[in-house]
């Protein structure tokens, strides 16, 4: 399946990039499972779990979230506002 | 009237001028509570000259409608205002107001604060502090975690029953 990725605030600034398009393989169909597949590719700034957080379609998920053709994924630190 | 209000904006907000929308002559409003969030020029030790908030546009206002929507759920309220400024701004600058409107002072301060917690948590912004040693991104706080876990499971340090 295709997504579109985002990263925001410190992760983009780790991982050197706002947004990606992606193909997904076999097997990856979760959050999670996408988070351990990019480490795997070398993004190992998403590789602390305790400071990563993760948004489906632009609502707060966690880490079981299912993917689908289309989502808009997008991986961030614990939000700072207010 | 019963309306939500939630802005996104660089702008600046004018707190007096929101509380009276918010009051709108209508004569079921018996309190208005009201929180406004500013940049302080200190944080952690370290002088802060400028901060810069970054969000993730289209789910800042999803987000902040969701909370709000909570909000209703909970308190018998009337109108929401909910301001959040993103872009560059300087210490003294207003980030942030929340103003709730309802009958009585109970629903409207828990509602104000509860949204306030929530925000903290859930809103997709990130601060940005320009300090002497250079540029950092502000950490998340455990007591903003403790803070919106305490509306949940009933037992609330806030928390008042409608009507109080």
């Amino acid at each position: 399946m295709k997504i579109k990725l985002l990263y925001f605030a410190s992760l983009r600034e780790a991982v050197g990039a706002a947004e990606e398009q992606l193909d997904l393989p076999e097997g990856v169909a979760t959050t999670g499972q996408l988070r351990d597949w990019l480490v795997t590719r070398g993004k190992q700034a998403l590789a602390n779990t305790r400071n990563l957080r993760c948004a489906v379609n632009q609502d707060l998920a966690d880490f079981n979230t299912s993917l689908a053709d289309g989502d808009e994924v997008a991986f961030f630190p614990p939000v700072t506002g207010g | 009237m019963s309306a939500n209000a939630i802005s996104v904006q660089s702008g600046d907000f004018d707190l007096g001028y929101e509380v009276a929308a918010l009051r709108a002559q209508d004569l079921r409003v018996g309190a208005v509570a009201s929180f406004v969030g500013l940049v302080r020029d200190m944080n952690e030790g370290a002088g802060v000259s400028a901060m810069h908030l970054e969000h993730y546009p289209g789910m800042t206002e999803k987000a902040l409608e969701k909370i709000v929507a909570q909000a209703r759920q909970r308190w018998d309220i009337y109108g929401v205002r909910v301001i959040h400024r993103v872009g560059s701004l300087a210490p003294g600058d207003q980030i942030v107001l929340v103003a709730v409107s309802s009958a009585h002072r109970g629903d409207a301060f828990s509602a104000c604060e509860f949204v306030m917690d929530y925000l903290k948590t859930q809103a997709p912004f990130w601060k940005r502090e320009a300090t002497p040693e250079g540029e950092r991104w502000v950490d998340a706080r455990d007591s903003d975690d403790s803070a919106a876990a305490r509306w949940n499971g009933g037992c609330s340090a806030s928390a008042k029953p409608s009507g109080s």
